[in-house]
């Protein structure tokens, strides 16, 4: 563990949330590494999507700690937080684009609100991002005339602008057609070699990850379940594991949802 | 008991909410300097939820002169004073509906888009994303809004009662052969440019104010699903109607309570 200490860009040590009653972590510890592409894959509803709300300090943690490039998170004041921010990118779910802002301006967005770069620099930069992800061609485009995909690309150029050091990608697969997938997949990987970024992907998507990442975390039911180069979980003796990477549909994870005995909410009386 | 712990929650609900939109608002106040450093976000949003409100309230406003000006013709005209209907107006006007109308119609029009607009950049994820820029919505896309809110309303008040006073002219001089120098010359002896004109314009930036700022905070604080950004607009309007009357009661209080 010593070793992967020194490059970890990422160290979650003890993480505890819960929400309400319901506890989402319990003792979670989690290393990125420098520069590789981690994956971190599990059931929909682990609370895959709020561990990067936490690393990236948008929630805090009940107990436990995160240390983001040597910072600890929930000890960073507001400006201290911004600061850091500058040198995320994050992708959500659905682009989370400015829809009163054409794709242009999308992407210029952070280079407008934190730099007093000339116009003529930011076309340049812009084009050079929009570029980078095919879509240079759609720059004066509405996000509401963009496909799914497509607002997915320019979202993640608007999150390559700043030049950060880290790029979280929330499920970045999901409700793409196998076209727009590829092209993801392709943009991740060379995002991540030519920029020398550090990846994070969240994402349920067994079949694509495992074309990318360099090293996976299984989460669920609140724990790191297993931790491995993808082939590693793929062959892994523990019963959890095969079932999700198989994706097996009753298992330690049961079909059903617990609930009362079948026999007796059909028989019994309403209540 | 059941009911107890009902009233129990409601009261508790309602001063949590009350006090985080407390917060709210000295936020934005204390934010608002600063941002007049960047006008063009301010002149964006005077033209979305000011200038796109112009036509409403510049038809409602000469109808409400009309029905006004007809209905205090009548009574007058029994007393032979008809003379008074332009001070009438004028007064009922510029003191209380310019603002109370105006400010009402502002909510229906501007309130409501700002509570959904907001709302729904919530849902899509549009604030979490800036806050991820490291810009601070606040700053960004809140202040300006509220700023503007504050701004346009006084204006669109004004416009609401000029164009009110207007209505009345037409039909009572033309029409009810009111004389032109009797509307004119009584309004203008018998208004008051600081305790008529000015305390109605004073009512209105109050009414913008809050207005805006209750808008923003439903649309900010919503739920990120349909049913919330729905709800927050529903609760824009209902808080922002009674809010309007309770601040126009003490506000009329304050002003007049030497005349």
């Amino acid at each position: 563990m010593a070793a992967t200490q020194t490059d970890s860009i990422i160290e979650i040590r003890g993480l505890c949330y819960s929400r309400g009653e319901h506890t989402i972590f319990e003792n979670l510890d989690i290393d990125i590494e420098r520069g590789k592409i981690t994956a971190i894959m599990g059931p929909s509803g682990t609370g895959k999507t709020t561990l990067l709300r936490l690393i990236t300090g948008q929630l805090l943690p009940d107990r436990g700690s995160i240390l983001v490039d040597g910072h600890d998170v929930q000890a960073l004041s507001t400006k201290g937080l911004y600061k850091l921010r500058q040198q995320m990118g994050m992708l959500f779910q659905n682009g989370a684009l400015l829809t009163d802002y054409n794709v242009f301006e999308n992407v210029a967005f952070p280079l407008r609100e934190h730099t007093d770069l000339p116009e003529s620099l930011i076309r340049h930069l812009v084009f050079m991002k929009l570029q980078a992800v095919g879509l240079r061609g759609t720059w004066n485009m509405m996000p509401g005339d963009l496909s799914g995909g497509m607002a997915r690309r320019v979202a993640l150029a608007r999150a390559i602008i700043m030049d950060p050091q880290m790029i979280f990608y929330d499920e970045p697969f999901t409700g793409l057609d196998p076209i727009s997938m590829g092209v993801i997949v392709r943009l991740i990987k060379m995002l991540n070699d030519t920029l020398n970024l550090t990846s994070v992907i969240v994402s349920h998507d067994v079949a694509e990850i495992a074309t990318v990442a360099d090293q996976s975390y299984l989460i669920a039911g609140g724990r790191v379940q297993a931790r491995g180069t993808p082939e590693e979980l793929e062959n892994s003796p523990s019963a959890q594991v095969r079932q999700f990477m198989k994706g097996l549909a009753d298992g330690p994870v049961p079909f059903h949802y617990p609930g009362p005995d079948y026999r007796d909410q059909l028989l019994g009386e309403e209540s | 008991m059941a009911w107890l712990r009902y009233i129990r929650f409601s009261i508790q609900d309602f001063v949590e909410t009350f006090g985080a939109s407390q917060l709210f608002l000295a936020r934005l106040l204390a934010y608002s300097p600063r941002s007049l450093i960047r006008p063009r976000l301010i002149i964006q949003q005077i033209y979305s939820v000011g200038a796109g409100a112009v036509v409403l309230v510049a038809f409602s406003g000469f109808f409400v002169g009309l029905v006004m000006a007809l209905q205090s013709y009548q009574s007058l005209a029994k007393f032979g004073a008809t003379g008074e209907v332009g001070t009438l107006l004028a007064l009922s006007l510029f003191r209380e509906l310019g603002p109370v109308v105006t400010a009402l119609l502002f909510v229906g029009r501007s309130g409501t888009a700002l509570a959904s607009e907001i709302g729904l950049m919530r849902a899509t994820d549009q604030i979490s994303g800036m806050q991820m820029m490291a810009v601070d919505p606040i700053r960004r896309i809140i202040v300006p809004r509220f700023l503007a809110g504050g701004l346009s309303l006084p204006l669109l008040a004004m416009i609401f009662s000029a164009i009110g006073i207007l209505g009345g002219y037409i039909l009572t001089v033309p029409y009810l052969g009111v004389d032109p120098g009797a509307f004119w010359g009584q309004m203008r002896a018998n208004v008051n440019l600081v305790n008529d004109i000015l305390n109605g314009f004073f009512k209105a930036v109050i009414f913008g104010g809050a207005v805006t700022m209750i808008a923003l905070f439903e649309g900010y604080n919503a739920h990120p699903t349909a049913e919330g950004v729905s709800r927050a607009t529903t609760r824009t309007v209902v808080i922002s109607s009674i809010t309007i009357f309770a601040l126009d009661y003490i506000l009329t209080a304050f002003m007049y309570r030497g005349i």
